[in-house]
């Protein structure tokens, strides 16, 4: 499929709900995401966020609803969409037995980047990531900083037109968190970006829209824009959102 | 892809000890034994030339040195097969392979075709061990190749047992124990069973080996052993597709 015939809605989610038995970790969620957008997924604990982000990568079955990657079906056709997708899970999937090339090849051929153009690939993205130096590196041996970035880089190797970032920015220092954000804003240009977090300033940073969850609902969804014009504060949108559901909870 | 698959498998296996402690010790045992039964056969040699129709060298030296390794096999496969799994469960890696856009059958039969590989060439090893006998006389490479044709069948079938055994659970040791068992369990299936025309008697593996090992290639052992394979295969596929329905 040639690139020009991507729409330009990457990710449509429609009614997703999931149960673990008797307990609902989402509930009906909808979701949508066009090319060249950064949405931050805020929410507390357990509020369902890992589990929206598992089944937008097909890691995880919806029990309803529907998701399509690019136009694509991801539960029909799940091979053709997750093509599309780059996903850094919440722990990063890293062998650490393998060096960083070692790992970051065979990422790339999972992703069927081809064989011819594998070098370039790995060149390229040890560069955006910062892992010039260490490509001979056993995983095992490297800090907690140095690994996220490695994750961050195995999502990104094969130029997928949608990224999923599960609190890409745990583990690592100011400078190096900085360093991602610039990142992450520079992979939102071409493609668009999902990422959950924690870290309110960081979604004031580098998001354009984002969606609170609460125990297992979507409860909120703005543009960042629209709440800078409204000079409205996140974090107290984000206190109003979450504990009043939490009290009604306990 | 499924090569690629395998060939990470075959990566993470020598990077490890454990792969170099085997194929070390596999040799060393069937080395053990080729010899002894080297001894046993020049001792016998001319007291064998008497009888009609005497058993040959390979009858004599080769065969017990595949009925040994068919023994370490079974101990060995625990310990090989018990990461498959279990630990890209534990370790969170199974998310990459789930993740890219290749399809669950790869990721299994990707898994099966890696330790296969490495069986192969713990295999070689016997092969060319028993080959040397060539150096000094004749071989019967007929009776060889039916015995190198069940050994790879027995290893096929221990590999996807234990890969099916490690998807169940994301504690490698668990898995080893639980593969262990069952392996033992088939392979006493045909001692519980006294008598002989019993069912249960056909699950035992090694009872299965011991027709390639004489140098009779069974169909019937050779459907069962194939049927062997592929159910657990599909058993596999089957775990994986169910812990993404399930979760």
């Amino acid at each position: 499929m040639l690139v020009n015939d991507i729409p330009n809605v990457t990710i449509s989610a429609c009614n997703l709900s999931r149960n673990f038995g008797k307990h609902t970790a989402v509930h009906q969620v909808d979701l949508e995401l066009r090319r060249g957008e950064v949405l931050g997924l805020l929410g507390p604990n357990g509020a369902g966020k890992s589990t929206t982000m598992q089944m937008l990568t097909g890691n995880l079955a919806p029990t309803s609803g529907s998701v399509q990657i690019c136009g694509i079906d991801l539960l029909k056709h799940p091979q053709q969409a997750k093509c599309y997708i780059g996903y850094l899970p919440e722990n990063p999937p890293l062998y650490k037995e393998l060096t960083v090339d070692e790992y970051l090849r065979f990422a790339a051929r999972l992703h069927h980047v081809n064989l011819s153009r594998i070098d370039s690939v790995l060149t390229e993205v040890k560069q955006r990531c910062g892992l010039n130096d260490i490509g001979k590196r056993l995983i095992n041996t490297l800090s907690k900083g140095y690994q996220q970035r490695v994750g961050i880089a195995q999502a990104i190797i094969h130029q997928p037109e949608v990224i999923i970032l599960d609190e890409p920015s745990i583990g690592l220092d100011p400078n190096q968190i900085r360093e991602i954000r610039i990142l992450i804003r520079e992979l939102g240009k071409a493609s668009s970006v999902i990422l959950s977090t924690h870290i309110l300033p960081e979604v004031e940073g580098v998001c354009d829209r984002v969606q609170i969850m609460n125990q297992g609902t979507m409860v909120f969804s703005a543009a960042l824009a629209e709440l800078k014009q409204k000079n409205l504060n996140l974090e107290r949108i984000f206190e109003q959102f979450t504990l009043r559901n939490g009290h009604t909870g306990n | 892809m499924i090569l690629t698959i395998a060939s990470k498998e075959l990566k993470l296996l020598f990077v490890s000890p454990l792969a170099w402690t085997f194929l070390a010790l596999i040799q060393l045992m069937l080395t053990w034994v080729f010899l002894g039964q080297l001894d046993a056969f020049l001792e016998l040699q001319s007291q064998l030339m008497q009888i009609a129709n005497p058993p040959g060298a390979t009858e004599v030296i080769i065969v017990p040195v595949f009925a040994v390794a068919s023994l370490v096999l079974l101990v060995a496969t625990p310990l090989l097969t018990m990461r498959l799994m279990a630990e890209e469960w534990r370790n969170h890696t199974m998310t990459l392979l789930i993740s890219a856009p290749i399809s669950l059958t790869a990721i299994v039969v990707g898994k099966f075709l890696g330790l296969m590989i490495f069986f192969l060439l713990a295999m070689l090893l016997a092969v060319l061990l028993s080959l040397s006998l060539l150096i000094g006389g004749t071989m019967d490479l007929g009776l060889l190749l039916s015995n190198m044709i069940g050994l790879s069948l027995l290893a096929a079938c221990f590999i996807s047992i234990g890969l099916y055994i490690s998807s169940l659970t994301s504690h490698p040791a668990i898995a080893a124990v639980g593969t262990l068992g069952i392996l033992l369990a088939l392979w006493i299936a045909d001692v519980v069973a006294t008598n002989t025309s019993s069912v249960i008697q056909n699950f035992s593996l090694l009872r299965h080996y011991e027709s390639f090992n004489r140098g009779l290639i069974d169909s019937f052992s050779l459907a069962f052993l194939v049927l062997f394979i592929l159910t657990f295969l599909i058993l596999t596929i089957r775990r994986l597709d169910g812990k993404r329905l399930h979760g």
